[in-house]
């Protein structure tokens, strides 16, 4: 872990309130995961125990551990994207992906009259079919 | 000068907005992009001259251009039936402005609300929000003006004023479409909040699913620093946990912790966020504060709707619907309307088998109850409830077993973890739903069969003796949950029992 950049992190939020938040989610955007000396370090800077920052780091789904580089392709699952179907194309997603790509179920993209949807970085796609999902599992 | 006008919602963004703006740019049009009008089946929806094209496809641009593509024209926009239908009031300006311009927020009516709230004492503030009968629409429905007047009321040197924007719910986005689409109201409408109740600070607390949400309010909040001065805005952004739309577990969050429900009392009015009096309203209220406040805009809230759900409501018409969008009405309004007539039915053609109102912990309802008015009290009373107003059509092809054993799979999956009857019963449930729909137990299974599990019973159950136990659990989880989540799990999970007893394998 580059600890220069993980301090320039730390000291971004310097006097922030309630700053453990933004902090983490800054460190998870830079190494794509928040590791042990990640949260020791956040820790000592808010004087707080490992424990505690652990503790909110385990809560949240968006704080991860390790890093995962594959590509990775949200697909939301929730009660209206199964209404309109999502469910039946999770086996070729699934199959398409492979071990090479990451297919992240998400809860809900707002976008609830479009589905099925799914995001891949910052781009969204809606009305997707199975031929759709698969080309957007392939190309990812 | 040739001006095409294409939202920039996430919505049409997901739609392929961006390819299509990108060749009318190309044909040398200025392309303005503005807020989405709410009919999501026509998006990408290009409007020239107030007459729109939906869902158009970037092949289909060299057409319109041309004034062609007849199959694609809806005619004037602003006299589609969708649009005629409804009473815009929080959405007055959908798909009319630019999101971040101003100058359109200000020739609309825009800081009318915030300067005549300036012209009155606080005091006189929270009275004309009270007389609005204006209630929170988050779910909970308390009216806003009494929880503001709490706040006002509280002791203490610093207040602030929270924005709930975890809008975690399936089937809603009226919270993101205002976000990204009218973020001036919503900050015009948390100013208000802080003059009534002497708030230095306010915060937004937007979900991180909704990273356009969160790029437009920053702006949003940049841009209109100076009308809001000496009050400041902060958005901060959760990270994927859906407890955290529970309004003390937001505040956790805000402050750094764990997402875990706090007990409640001391209410947040009283001790909220860092221990101080806050409040806690959710987009869509604060987004209704600027209207209330233009003048006679209390007596004018007050008078639409029905009972006591006063005012209009941003229903959001999702899951498998052909007319899908954001469609603001007047409370009173019944599913059958919503769904057959404004929604056009479903989208695969195939009959309705259930709608699901309010979320992942709203019921289900079966079309024979599609005649229920769309108020608090006629939900509570139905076993139901509104929440925040998102309404999910499902077609005969849906097995509500699944739904249900869905629901509390959702609960086991997003618990906190504060409170025992959610913890453990969303968990509990899941294996009892499995196990009713296998057809009940055969025996004592190898935890059971252990000796020294004395109180376990080691003969099997029967599917009815598994029913009355799921149905015992659920009465635990509703009376027994400190928050919403565990507590209303068992709504779509009883709701698909009741009326679809043949999808639990009777």
């Amino acid at each position: 872990m580059d600890t220069d950049r993980l301090h320039e992190i730390l000291a971004a939020h310097a006097g922030c309130k309630g700053a453990l938040l933004p902090i983490l989610h800054d460190i998870q955007h830079a190494f794509g995961c928040i590791d042990a000396v990640a949260e020791a370090a956040v820790a000592k800077v808010l004087n707080l125990s490992r424990a505690e920052v652990h503790g909110v780091v385990s809560f949240y789904h968006d704080f991860t551990p390790e890093a995962d580089p594959r590509p990775c392709i949200e697909l939301c699952r929730a009660e209206a994207c199964q209404a309109r179907g999502v469910e039946a194309l999770v086996p070729a997603a699934t199959a398409a992906a492979g071990e090479r790509v990451r297919i992240k179920p998400v809860y809900c993209l707002g976008l609830c009259s479009v589905g099925p949807v799914a995001r891949h970085g910052e781009l969204l796609h809606a009305r997707l079919d199975e031929a759709a999902l698969v080309k957007l599992v392939q190309t990812a | 000068m040739t001006v095409v006008r294409i939202s920039d919602d996430a919505l049409a963004l997901a739609c392929g907005a961006d390819a299509v703006a990108a060749v009318f740019a190309a044909a040398g049009w200025t392309v303005e992009r503005v807020s989405s009008w709410g009919m999501h089946w026509l998006e990408p929806l290009a409007e020239v001259n107030g007459i729109g094209w939906g869902p158009v496809t970037p092949d289909r641009v060299a057409e319109i251009i041309e004034g062609k593509a007849d199959d694609l024209c809806i005619g004037p926009i602003a006299a589609h039936p969708f649009i005629t239908g409804q009473q815009r009031l929080t959405f007055a300006r959908a798909g009319k402005t630019r999101p971040l311009s101003l100058e359109d927020y200000a020739a609309t009516g825009g800081w009318t609300g915030l300067n005549r709230a300036r012209g009155m004492s606080p005091a006189e503030v929270i009275e004309q929000v009270i007389a609005s009968g204006l209630r929170g629409r988050g779910g909970a429905g308390f009216p806003a003006g009494i929880k503001w007047r709490t706040v006002a009321g509280a002791p203490g040197e610093q207040k602030y004023v929270v924005c709930n924007a975890d809008e975690g719910d399936s089937g809603t986005f009226a919270d993101r479409m205002l976000m990204e689409g009218d973020p001036f109201q919503l900050i015009e409408g948390m100013a208000i909040a802080a003059y009534a109740v002497g708030a230095g600070q306010g915060y937004i607390y937007v979900r991180s699913e909704y990273p356009h949400a969160i790029a437009k309010l920053r702006k949003a909040i940049d841009l209109a620093a100076g009308h809001i001065a000496p009050f400041a805005i902060e958005v901060r952004v959760g990270a994927g946990a859906y407890v955290c739309g529970e309004e003390t577990s937001l505040l956790n969050s805000i402050e750094g912790k764990r997402g875990e429900v706090r007990a409640k009392p001391p209410l947040p009015a009283l001790k909220g966020l860092f221990g101080c009096p806050t409040v806690v309203n959710n987009v869509l209220t604060l987004a209704a504060i600027p209207h209330i406040l233009h003048e006679d805009g209390a007596s004018l809230y007050d008078n639409l709707g029905i009972a006591r759900s006063k005012g209009t409501m941003p229903i959001q018409l999702a899951g498998n619907i052909r007319h899908g969008g954001l469609y603001e009405t007047a409370f009173g309004i019944t599913l059958n309307r919503l769904i057959y007539e404004v929604g056009g039915g479903t989208q695969s053609g195939r009959p309705v088998k259930a709608v699901q109102v309010g979320g992942p912990l709203g019921a289900y309802i079966p079309p024979s109850q599609f005649d229920l008015p769309f108020d608090y009290e006629a939900y509570a009373a139905a076993n139901a409830l509104i929440g925040h107003g998102g309404v999910v059509v499902f077609d005969d092809s849906a097995d509500m077993g699944a739904q249900a054993r869905f629901a509390m799979e959702f609960c086991a999956a997003e618990s906190c973890g504060k409170c025992t009857p959610c913890r453990i019963g969303s968990t509990r449930g899941v294996e009892l739903i499995d196990r009713i729909r296998a057809g009940g137990k055969a025996g004592a299974d190898a935890v059971e069969a252990l000796p020294q599990m004395h109180n376990a019973r080691k003969t099997g159950r029967t599917r009815a003796e598994e029913i009355a136990l799921l149905e015992d659990l659920c009465e635990t989880m509703k009376d027994a949950s400190l928050c919403a989540l565990g507590g209303f799990t068992p709504y779509p999970v009883l709701s698909a029992l009741k009326h679809w007893p043949e999808d639990f394998g009777a």
